[in-house]
């Protein structure tokens, strides 16, 4: 038994959407296998195959040459296949152990009761094996994220015990929320567990796909495009397999006559305990300010606070030269200040609801009788001029909006805010998040548009490269406070070594 | 935002000292009955202040009596709070129990003798209530609020049609006994309450299907896509928190003599109310069958000291629904802080 999988034929359509079009696969025993590809390339529908949570319409899927069927997630888990979700699939008032045996026979049970003993020492065995020392009786939902991965990491390693061969895992994006000293440690694990299990990496960060995986697999509209060794490919490669065109060098920002502009927001030592102490800084019209820092570091809250989603302890805040109280988001949106929250699906938007009811649920009022009684017809029209302008590929505007990728959501949600007739000021709260590089590229070119038409945004950046790219100017924030600034306008970029020097 | 970890001494060493409640879903003593037992102390102080009278040994034991069947009915009735379900029908439970099982047994109206087998036939037909009301909620996928308030009708419904000309008075001694007769100085009623809540609290704490209803209450779409079967525990815990009210409407029945189809009148609020009391917070996933026996408790503190000061039963109600309130603000507010949306 070496546990190889093939896939051979693979298709899987919903409705109209073809997701994967006869996909052939394999993944090796033991080798760590990236997967790469944009949003809507088939890669989700892939991995809910592989663990069982979809069918395949045709093709089959093949365990050492023998057809299985994955009809749910409890046979993928007897075939010793196991995923670890993006967003976690971890139940979050139960505890440590009780997760990790969750989906599996409780390892001690004696005349049908459960020993809480032995299942808290069989879950710190798991954890062991991982080199984790994490509490086995807290709830996982006292946790914090990366403490979670771990742990959803040992509930899915804790298959190999239930098969008598190397299990495959999925890794979900696993890095996309995770600080580098946090990727770090899960690479270091994924080596550890090289050649003790099949490994299918997904994520949206080449660079890392390149570092970690033997092989990577490049998919395309449902269809594989490309499959090499890590080793005989590099980054820019890639990204011209996986987006169909070569990467245009990131546009420089450099426009000299925004730094006279008038300054729309200025802070002025913004504190909110625990979060962040002493920010101060100044933000002019049409200008990009960058906020960059690990997870803690206060940037995401300094975000939440400017939206009056945080409590401000103290400090004063002017917006267009008036003075703003930052009581609650209700006053910050009649302002003029938009809000794109790093958790799209909890926070960003209606996920039952329709793109055009999505893009017009903040804004909509403005198109109808004295703001009260709705113009429907109105409010579609303002909602599908700007889809057609931010190029969101839909079926039509009344699908819902859990349909579309992740790229296309952001956009909706992107729409929701310029939907408005006096933006001022956009907070951008990781928007890159779950977005691939290409999806990325067009919702930066998006915000650069608008940018060039007087509005300001502060973005909070998932890495600094693209901190780099969309910046004007950067702020580095350490342990709630700013401890660099750098505006690349007034010379050379500032070396990613010299921002991470300030991050950590 | 990183939760500390650390317990405080008391808390380990209440631990160490109470290996049997320590062991409750392996949670610390104060953090699972800390609230409930200063509560308990605190309302006991306070009312044996004002009247005088509240800690005598006789008022202490009728609080007990008073509180054994409503905590049966609240142990029972946790298994669906925790799964973040309600379940509105146990006053109709109680009332189908109390008349079908006084229609069995030898009883004044008929000659129906069915002893034991009588008794189990109510309880069957509780039962039954509690998979209607699963089937319809887990299979049917109809909301348990809506579902169990319709089965709450149609359990007083039932109770009355089957009312005989005349109140039927039970002459069985079997259920007649447990209300009779007693055991240093408690009813049977009393130890039929401890058995069922300590049985409940091993079935949620050391069996799969109680960890499976916390799953349930944690969140139920990611058990769903994890591969676990949810519709078989839910139906399950229905039929726990109506076999439950069948036997709290059952005991009342003997401690009345007689089937009555207004037996259950009054036992619902108290019910939800202690299970809240206790912890459950009707968002799921927490809380316990024991805790919520503790909640009876309370409630019955409140009412008894309540009527010991003079209250009349118009402000008892106003006070006991304030009382409930009060308490899940302030056990909820580190709840619903972390609901984080801003949408």
């Amino acid at each position: 038994m070496t546990g190889t999988i093939t896939l051979r034929g693979i298709r899987k359509t919903y409705g109209p959407v073809t997701a994967l079009e006869t996909l052939d696969l394999e993944i090796r025993a033991g080798e760590v296998l990236g997967l790469i590809g944009q949003n809507g390339s088939g890669k989700s529908t892939l991995l809910r195959i592989l663990s069982g949570l979809a069918l395949p319409d045709r093709g089959e899927v093949l365990l050492d040459g023998r057809p299985i069927v994955l009809d749910s997630a409890a046979t993928a888990r007897r075939h010793g296949i196991g995923m670890v979700h993006q967003e976690q699939s971890l139940i979050p008032n139960l505890s440590v152990a009780e997760n990790i045996f969750l989906d599996k026979a409780h390892p001690a049970k004696r005349h049908g009761l459960c020993r809480w003993s032995s299942l808290n020492k069989a879950a710190r065995a798991q954890l062991n094996k991982l080199g984790v020392d994490l509490p086995t009786t807290v709830p996982v939902e006292t946790l914090r994220f990366s403490e979670r991965q771990q742990v959803e990491f040992a509930k899915v390693l804790a298959i190999e015990e239930l098969v008598d061969r190397p299990p495959v895992i999925l890794l979900d994006e696993p890095t996309s929320l995770l600080t580098p000293d946090e990727i770090r440690a899960l690479f270091f694990q994924i080596n550890r567990l090289r050649g003790r299990a099949s490994i299918v990496f997904v994520s949206h960060r080449l660079e890392e796909v390149l570092e970690i995986s033997d092989r990577v697999v490049v998919l395309t509209d449902g269809r594989k495009v490309a499959e090499r060794a890590s080793a005989s490919v590099d980054r820019e490669e890639l990204y011209e397999m996986m987006v169909g065109r070569q990467r245009a060098p990131a546009a420089t920002r450099l426009r000299p006559e925004t730094r006279h502009a008038p300054p729309l927001l200025q802070l002025e030592a913004l504190t909110s305990l625990p979060h962040f102490r002493n920010v101060t800084f100044q933000l002019g019209r049409g200008e990009i300010l960058g906020i960059v820092g690990v997870l803690g570091s206060g940037a995401e809250e300094l975000c939440r606070g400017l939206f009056g989603v945080l409590r401000i302890d103290a400090g004063r805040v002017r917006f267009g030269g008036e003075p703003l109280k930052l009581a609650a988001p209700r006053a910050a949106v009649q302002q003029g200040i938009g809000y794109l929250p790093a958790n799209r699906r909890a926070e960003g938007m209606l996920p039952g609801r329709s793109l055009t009811e999505n893009a017009v649920v903040t804004f909509g009022h403005q198109y109808d009788w004295k703001r009260c009684v709705r113009n429907k017809a109105r409010e579609d029209a303002a909602a599908l001029q700007w889809m057609r302008r931010l190029k969101v590929k839909m079926d039509k505007p009344s699908a819902p909006i859990a349909s579309l990728s992740g790229g296309n959501q952001q956009k909706i949600v992107l729409a929701k805010w310029l939907l408005a007739h006096d933006l001022r000021l956009l907070l951008l709260d990781h928007p890159s998040r779950g977005l691939d590089p290409g999806a990325r590229d067009e919702l930066f070119a998006v915000v650069r548009e608008q940018v060039e038409q007087g509005l300001s945004v502060i973005f909070v950046a998932d890495t600094i490269s693209e901190l780099i790219e969309l910046s004007d100017r950067i702020i580095v924030m350490r342990d709630g406070e700013v401890t660099a600034e750098f505006d690349p306008r007034s010379g050379a970029l500032p070396k990613e070594e010299q921002i991470v020097a300030a991050m950590v | 935002m990183t939760p500390s970890r650390t317990r405080s001494p008391a808390s380990r060493a209440a631990q160490r000292w109470s290996p049997l409640l320590a062991g409750l879903r392996g949670r610390p003593f104060w953090a699972q009955f800390g609230g409930s037992v200063a509560a308990l102390i605190v309302l006991s102080a306070g009312f044996q202040l004002i009247s005088g009278s509240f800690l005598t040994l006789g008022n202490l034991r009728s609080v007990v009596e008073a509180a054994a069947v409503p905590a049966i009915i609240a142990a029972g009735i946790s298994f669906v709070v925790i799964m973040g379900a309600i379940d509105l029908s146990v006053e109709g439970v109680m009332a189908t129990a109390s008349m079908v099982a006084a229609l069995l047994v030898a009883n004044g109206v008929n000659t129906n003798h069915l002893g034991v087998l009588g008794i189990l036939l109510a309880l069957a037909v509780s039962l039954a209530f509690g998979l209607a009301n699963g089937i319809l909620n887990a299979l049917m996928r109809m909301p348990s609020l809506i579902v169990t308030l319709g089965m709450w009708f149609i359990g007083l419904g039932t109770a009355a049609v089957l009312f005989p000309q005349r109140v039927p008075q039970i002459r069985d001694d079997l259920l007649l006994g447990v209300a009779r007769h007693g055991l240093l100085g408690f009813s049977l009623v009393v130890y039929v309450a401890l058995v069922f809540v300590a049985s409940a609290q091993a079935v949620l704490s050391h069996t799969t299907f109680g960890r499976m209803v916390y799953a349930i209450g944690g969140d139920e779409a990611l058990l769903a896509s994890s591969g676990l079967r949810t519709r078989g525990i839910k139906i399950a815990a229905f039929c726990v928190s109506s076999l439950f009210a069948g036997v709290g409407g059952l005991l009342l029945s003997a401690q009345l003599g007689s089937g009555n189809a207004n037996i259950g009148n009054g036992h619902l609020f108290p019910a939800i109310s202690a299970s809240v009391l206790g912890g459950t917070l009707l968002t799921g996933g927490r809380g316990g069958a024991v805790q919520s026996a503790l909640g009876a408790l309370i409630l019955e503190v409140l009412n008894n000291g309540l009527i010991q000061i003079g209250a009349g039963p118009y402000t008892r109600n106003i006070i006991s629904g304030a009382v409930i309130l009060t308490a899940f603000a302030a056990s909820g507010v580190h709840r619903r802080q972390l609901l984080r949306v801003v949408k």
